[in-house]
């Protein structure tokens, strides 16, 4: 049976970690192939890596983090951030990316969905989705990393880029995310029963428990989560014994 | 080590080349038959599509080339779907070496998703590429068409049917999985192939 997967969230900035770590035993706490490494090692089952720089060298020393991530790690990852057409994602997958996330610039170009599929086939195209439970009951998608609503409904949007060849979905959820009060569950499930790509769950996490939630309830085909695993409050293969134990089928 | 990693255009052929080097070894990425016939082994990797897969080799002479070989040669992922006998995929005869058809998943459930993309488990191992394996093993897959459990499977995987995870027959060993991208079980399972 197909293993549900932990997927650990690392933001780069200027090819540093951006959140501090509880790691002791890394070399350079700071290094994202150093702090990969370290997540592959606890049993992490891929990874992702979002760049959040916003200058033209902050890019480059990106894309040189990336093919060294590819050269030492031997666990698939995604990138994202800054990917904005279709020369971004082949700079990202001749360093050696598996997928590339696309956000924003989904939104605002749909096509752009469509014409990396074409290109390069679904399974390298992740579409992330920031969205939040608006007061009138709607879930709505929201762009430049959460700070402008876009005027777009969340599951129809989600269904659109699976229409378009998308691969996966990773959902974040705004009202979640940073609560630590565990997934959204709700809007999860719903993502799951009218989709037929996988679920990425995303912001929530606290607990291990809002992982079995995730997915028990919201039926997620993988869970990501970025603090809790950093500062440590979370050790993955902890989560994953835990998780064995509540017959969730897991990798060891 | 002599290691030819053959090039026919095969997307993220580098994570291949990468895992080897991780392992001490410095392939030799070609689609010259003289390199790939003199090599020590041989891998025969890639994503992307059969039926323009098997035009380019078809192009290089580079199919003949593949099935004459007498050294171990690993086909992964579509290169294992493309020593089967024929592919759904573009609906194209390929290099025959395993007389069993690829396939499409067909979902039988809305959870049956496809690409089956992620980890899932090995099953029923019995081929020194697995060796001291005890079965329950998890590997990495990306893949919409399979291979069916057949005389020459040496691993089964079971997602929505229970299909070949790899083959094995004489100096040809296939995997439907991604050694390269499978941690450290990939890791052994590349080496166990180098030892051979």
């Amino acid at each position: 049976m197909l293993a549900k997967r932990i997927i650990p969230c690392l933001d780069v900035k200027n090819g540093q970690t951006v959140k501090g770590t509880n790691f002791v035993n890394l070399r350079q706490a700071g290094d994202p192939v150093e702090l990969g490494r370290a997540y592959s090692e606890q049993g992490a089952d891929e990874l992702v890596f979002l760049d959040i720089t916003a200058s033209h060298e902050g890019r480059k020393t990106f894309t040189s983090m990336v093919e060294r991530v590819a050269a030492e790690l031997s666990i698939p990852f995604t990138v994202g951030g800054g990917i904005n057409e279709l020369s971004d994602v082949d700079r990202m997958l001749s360093a050696g990316a598996d997928k590339i996330s696309i956000n924003s610039a989904a939104l605002r170009n749909p096509n752009l969905i469509d014409e990396i599929t074409t290109h390069y086939g679904s399974q390298v195209c992740v579409v992330a989705i920031d969205a939040k439970l608006e007061e009138n009951g709607e879930w709505q998608c929201y762009v430049n990393g959460g700070r402008i609503p876009f005027g777009k409904n969340l599951f129809e949007w989600a269904y659109e880029s699976q229409e378009r060849g998308a691969g996966e979905i990773l959902f974040t959820s705004m009202n979640h995310d940073g609560v630590k009060t565990g997934f959204a569950n709700e809007a999860l499930y719903q993502l799951s029963e009218k989709l037929t790509i996988p679920i990425i769950a995303s912001g929530g996490a606290g607990a291990k428990e809002h992982f079995r939630d995730a997915f028990l309830l919201g039926h997620a085909d993988a869970a990501l989560a970025a603090s809790v695993f950093h500062f440590g409050e979370i050790s993955i293969r902890e989560l994953k014994q835990y998780l064995t134990k509540e017959n969730i089928n897991i990798r060891p | 080590m002599n290691v030819a990693v053959i090039d026919y255009n095969a997307g993220n052929i580098y994570s291949v080349i990468h895992a080897l080097e991780r392992l001490g070894i410095n392939p030799t990425l070609t689609n010259v038959p003289e390199q790939i016939i003199s090599s020590d082994k041989v891998i025969f990797p890639g994503q992307g599509e059969a039926s323009s897969a098997m035009a380019y080799l078809r192009e290089r002479n580079l199919d003949r080339v593949i099935k004459e070989l007498k050294q171990p040669i690993l086909g992964i992922c579509i290169g294992q779907q493309l020593m089967c006998a024929h592919s759904e995929e573009g609906n194209v005869d390929c290099l025959g070496i395993f007389d069993v058809p690829v396939l499409r998943f067909q979902p039988q459930r809305h959870e049956d998703k496809v690409p089956h993309m992620g980890w899932n488990a090995l099953e029923d191992v019995k081929s020194s590429l697995f060796q001291n394996f005890d079965g329950g093993e998890y590997v990495y897959f990306v893949h919409s068409y399979y291979v069916p459990v057949c005389d020459w499977t040496v691993a089964q995987t079971e997602y929505i049917v229970p299909f070949s995870a790899a083959l094995h027959r004489d100096n040809f060993y296939s995997t439907q999985f991604h050694p390269e991208k499978s941690g450290s079980v990939g890791e052994q399972i590349l080496k166990n192939f180098l030892a051979l």
